[in-house]
């Protein structure tokens, strides 16, 4: 906490909290994985976590969608969240439709109705004309922007994103990582990003925290202040680098 | 796709096939040997021909209580499946039973039965389910249990019930597995509901067979098993059909 209060957030749009942790803990049997995780998420932010492999981002990305009960602190969500791994999770025995739309069916919405939504949605994903398509016939991009839009509506109040583009090239990925922009922008959604990619925690957030590795604590909460009007941009400003080194020195 | 681009690969086992059967042909003739040691493949051909009206009517009963014996496996193999899915003890308690009952020899039961439910069909249909159940069962168990952690937990995460993952996530899931074990529980239909009615029965090609084979008529035994083989390639022909069109979406 003391720590937040060090660094008033100034991106902070309407000011309401959305996620908030206060310490919390996680140890699993000897191996403690998480010590004194303190951060909060602001509506219509995009926050991310950085760290390396074994600092228990995705612990804490369990904990937070309640998966994972903490052994220590306290945590406060409000709202309900959208879940988002590496791996797309989409049901290959279902068509891009039908795979977009399971969280709503299971909620009990009426086919109809949640293919309307999904419909009015699919264009901004690039996946119009691939509806009745299987996953399997999809690149791996598509089907990460599949599992974006399923995540989405299951929950446009929170996204959580576990690596999402882990698995992608490069290419792809650069790709992946301009199309979340300006989707998270249009659809004016709060994503909690998780990544060990510095450069792309530095490009997509508004704010980082730093986690070290095992057990995992919060070494530095970033904001990034640069490139505000354009995310975008960002790639070429130096300040970029600068930001890189930094947090390179941190890990 | 592929395999229109390559016919030859099917060609084969036709081959060599056709290189046995030209070659028992060739030392049956050759060799004079009589019919009640060998019929030669053109024997067995027109004991079929001659014998046609017996032998459908016998392979009509056996495939009557095949089908049945069959569709009854499958019912068992479901409910017992997602019971054992459904509740740890359940899996635990039956599942190690299920295998070492496996080490029982049909066979030796089949009189048993007969003793306990006479001539008639029942005792073959139990002897086709006992044979055909444990693959089936065995397999959709597994299935069930091998559906990905990261699925179960994205369901979990979208507030699923149990009805809805079980319909949405494993029973899909499970598809693949259970038609590997529907493939090997028809490879031994056949034979099981001959085994039953080889032992005692009134009709059936098993019980043709019996008869055929004390009278030497040798011929028409053979006659009897190139059916066999005939009706049991044509079964697994279509649940590799209904299979690959349930599971079509792992070929994409």
């Amino acid at each position: 906490m003391q720590k937040l209060q060090e660094k008033p957030v100034t991106v902070s749009r309407e000011g309401d909290v959305l996620i908030e942790l206060d310490r919390v803990g996680k140890r699993f049997g000897e191996a403690e994985v998480l010590r004194d995780v303190s951060l909060r998420v602001n509506r219509g932010e995009f926050v991310s976590i950085l760290g390396p492999s074994g600092s228990g981002k995705s612990t804490l990305f369990n904990m937070i969608t309640g998966l994972l009960p903490a052994d220590q602190g306290e945590m406060k969500v409000s709202g309900e969240i959208g879940y988002m791994q590496q791996k797309d999770l989409l049901l290959p025995w279902k068509t891009v439709m039908d795979n977009i739309t399971l969280p709503l069916r299971l909620k009990g919405t009426n086919k109809k109705l949640a293919r309307e939504r999904a419909d009015a949605l699919i264009d901004r994903v690039g996946l119009r004309g691939y509806e009745d398509q299987y996953p399997g016939q999809l690149s791996g991009g598509m089907k990460q922007r599949a599992s974006f839009l399923r995540t989405f509506l299951a929950s446009g109040e929170i996204m959580l994103l576990d690596e999402p583009f882990g698995a992608l090239d490069s290419m792809t990925k650069s790709g992946m990582q301009t199309w979340l922009l300006e989707v998270q922008e249009s659809f004016g959604a709060t994503i909690l990003f998780i990544t060990h990619d510095i450069e792309e925690a530095i490009l997509l957030s508004d704010r980082i925290y730093v986690l070290s590795s095992r057990p995992g604590v919060v070494k530095e909460e970033l904001t990034v202040g640069f490139g505000l009007g354009d995310k975008r941009e960002r790639l070429l400003d130096p300040q970029l680098l600068r930001m890189k080194e930094a947090i390179k020195r941190l890990l | 796709m592929t395999r229109r681009i390559r016919p030859d690969q099917r060609l084969y086992p036709f081959l060599a096939l056709l290189a046995v059967i030209v070659l028992w042909q060739l030392i049956v003739t050759l060799a004079d040997v009589p019919m009640y040691i060998l019929p030669s493949p053109t024997d067995t051909v027109n004991a079929l021909i001659d014998d046609f009206g017996a032998i459908a009517g016998h392979v009509g009963t056996t495939l009557y209580e095949s089908a049945l014996g069959f569709l009854l496996s499958i019912a068992l193999a479901f409910v017992l499946g997602i019971l054992m899915d459904s509740f740890e003890i359940v899996r635990k308690s039956l599942y190690p039973i299920l295998i070492v009952s496996q080490t029982v020899p049909t066979i030796v039961i089949t009189p048993i039965l007969i003793i306990w439910f006479g001539f008639g069909m029942l005792p073959k249909v139990l002897v086709i389910v006992m044979v055909c159940f444990f693959p089936i069962c065995i397999s959709l168990v597994d299935g069930f249990e091998k559906v990905d952690r990261d699925y179960v937990n994205l369901f979990r995460a979208y507030k699923s019930s149990k009805l809805q993952t079980f319909l949405h996530l494993k029973l899909p899931y499970a598809m693949v597995n259970f038609f590997s074990g529907l493939k090997i529980a028809a490879t031994y239909l056949i034979m099981a509901a001959i085994i039953a009615e080889w032992q005692g029965g009134t009709k059936g090609i098993g019980v043709y067979m019996v008869r055929a084979k004390n009278a030497y008529a040798l011929d028409k035994v053979f006659a009897s098993i190139l059916v066999i083989v005939l009706v049991s390639v044509v079964l697994i022909a279509v649940i590799n059909r209904i299979g690959n069109q349930a599971t079509h979406w792992r070929s994409r």
